[in-house]
């Protein structure tokens, strides 16, 4: 099987404007025709991280059955098509992210790394002892601590936007922190915990306004809205592939060309150098300069297809799609006395947290389970929002394009069911 | 799936409910803090030992109803006992919670604590439960930093 192969493996054809075919949907995805506990599967943890359809995990196995060899320096053929198809998802993930050129794209293991590669490169170079880093309350705590680390080793200091008590960012206090000590703005596109939309096109023009950077933390975004990051105009823009539809251990970090090229290495190793010598070397273009060493080839061909296949269904139909999803549950789970939902932006992805009166959210999570229903709880990484809200954790249900509204109902159900247990 | 039931006992919910000795010491000669991150569990433990028995034994926090209820009848069962004994009831609390299922608890020493043992069917519980005597072994060493589960 070679790379041209590959290059075909889309998904299924892209439906008609009004048919969300879920049920098919479903079927591309072995893990949703399992049971648990019994029972069959609803998972509603997306936002921690997505099952993976059937054209992925074979895309993997075809890599490693019939293609697997180190990239970019073997004459051989088998070498030549690994490079050809970890080249092609770079250029399949420029293209779903609408980036000027797929050379701006790095590979990196997820969002996390791209962000500490942006912190411990790009922030080495350009913040400075009392310069100011702004990042959000609700920022997972890959957008916080990298730039913690960094203000220690630097001396820059952390300014962070407060949130609404719906759940929104303070766009008011955001405009407040702005000033010119800051040089950098790092927000989240999407919040994990509560799935607030931020206006992020708002956010990076006033930035930009005053000349500063933004990098947006995309992991949460990515998987639910069409992106395209000229549109929103940000500098970097971060995310996983797991949540994706790909596999764990790859991800990507975008950035404007400009900005890459001045960059210093992140990692030194094989891949990453032009020539080397003891009395010293020099780096690789951009974006191979960031990649040192073998990357995750198969992790990147599988984010190529998964792509493939998210194309395929189309992102505005799965926005469309999951909002839908979104309101229904809302709704259902509104009904549910004792229960509140944290966040509650009119901007919102799919996802809801939620508490109960004098239920703690791991014993929610426990009996939900034992029907087959899986959500998370616990503070989703986000501890300073659990500070905000003053509760120690939530219980949280994320939705995917391939959940339907028999899941949401199951999961109302389970939830009736933690009363009795409680009542 | 195991029984819920097991797990949510009556006696365990009732203690979640109205936890017993929940409240801060002002003449506590030991104090520890524990932490679950996994859940978000905080606890905090007040201990007065006096030559070698604990005369009283508090608890304040925020946790799920395993650890709350797991809290309320430690400090039950704990006072007026020698820290020898308590030892040797932590042995047995957490050797029930780590047994496979079919061994029955030694319900003997572990009197009322023996309601726990359906945490063994719920492995990632079982640190819920185990956090309140986490925390005491650290307040009895006079630990001052926070102990975590993970």
């Amino acid at each position: 099987m070679t790379t041209t192969a590959e290059k075909k493996i889309a998904g299924r054809k892209a439906p008609k404007p009004d048919a969300f075919d879920v049920a098919a949907i479903r079927n591309d995805f072995p893990l949703l025709q399992t049971q648990s506990h019994g029972k069959p599967l609803a998972y509603l943890d997306n936002a921690a991280t997505s099952q993976k359809p059937q054209a992925v995990i074979a895309a993997i196995a075809r890599y490693y059955t019939n293609y697997n060899a180190n990239i970019h320096r073997g004459v051989y053929k088998l070498s030549a098509d690994a490079t050809a198809a970890y080249e092609g998802a770079r250029e399949k993930i420029a293209r779903f992210i609408n980036a000027p050129s797929a050379r701006e794209i790095v590979f990196v293991r997820g969002a996390t790394e791209a962000v500490n590669l942006v912190a411990a490169t790009w922030g080495m170079d350009n913040i400075h002892s009392g310069d100011e880093i702004i990042v959000s309350e609700m920022e997972h705590h890959s957008n916080i601590v990298p730039w913690q680390l960094l203000a220690r080793r630097t001396g820059a200091i952390l300014r962070v936007v407060g949130i609404t008590d719906a759940g929104e960012l303070s766009m008011e206090h955001y405009q407040s922190l702005l000033s010119e000590r800051t040089r950098l703005v790092a927000l989240t596109h999407v919040s994990n915990a509560m799935g607030t939309i931020n206006p992020v096109d708002r956010i990076v023009a006033l930035a930009h306004a005053r000349g500063i950077p933004v990098l947006i933390d995309g992991a949460q975004s990515i998987p639910h809205l069409p992106i395209d990051v000229q549109k929103i105009g940000c500098d970097f823009f971060v995310f996983s592939g797991h949540k994706l539809c790909a596999p764990t251990g790859i991800g990507a970090l975008w950035a404007r060309y400009d900005l890459l090229d001045k960059m210093p290495p992140y990692q030194g190793g094989g891949d990453m150098i032009s020539s080397v010598t003891f009395s010293g070397s020099t780096w690789n273009e951009v974006p191979h300069k960031f990649e040192a060493g073998t990357p995750h080839i198969a992790g990147a061909i599988g984010l190529g297809v998964a792509i493939d296949y998210l194309s395929g269904l189309g992102m505005d139909a799965i926005a469309r799609y999951e909002h839908e999803l979104l309101t229904d549950a809302t709704e259902k789970l509104e009904k549910i006395s004792g229960l509140r939902i944290i966040g509650t932006a009119p901007e919102k992805a799919a996802v809801i947290s939620f508490v109960m009166e004098n239920i703690h959210p791991h014993d929610i999570g426990t009996i939900v389970d034992g029907e087959g229903v899986a959500i998370r709880t616990g503070h989703h990484c986000c501890q300073p929002l659990m500070d905000r809200y003053n509760i120690p954790a939530t219980a949280r249900a994320s939705l995917a394009f391939y959940n339907t509204r028999e899941d949401v109902d199951r999961l109302v159900a389970a939830i009736e069911k933690v009363k009795e247990v409680f009542n | 799936m195991s029984d819920l039931r097991d797990l949510y006992q009556q006696t365990i919910l009732d203690h979640t409910r109205k936890p017993r000795n929940k409240h801060e010491m002002s003449d506590a000669t030991a104090t520890a803090d524990g932490h679950n991150p996994l859940c978000g569990d905080k606890i905090k433990l007040f201990l007065k030992v006096s030559n070698g028995i604990i005369e009283d034994i508090s608890f304040t926090g925020n946790g799920c109803a395993i650890s709350t209820a797991s809290a309320s009848m430690m400090t039950e069962a704990l006072k007026g006992k020698s820290l020898a004994e308590v030892q040797a009831l932590f042995e047995r609390f957490h050797t029930m919670l780590t047994s496979p299922m079919d061994r029955d608890p030694d319900i003997e020493v572990l009197d009322k604590l023996a309601v726990f043992s359906g945490v063994r069917e719920f492995p990632v519980r079982v640190k819920c439960a185990t956090l309140p005597w986490h925390t005491l072994q650290a307040a009895i060493k006079h630990e001052h930093r926070p102990v975590s589960t993970e």
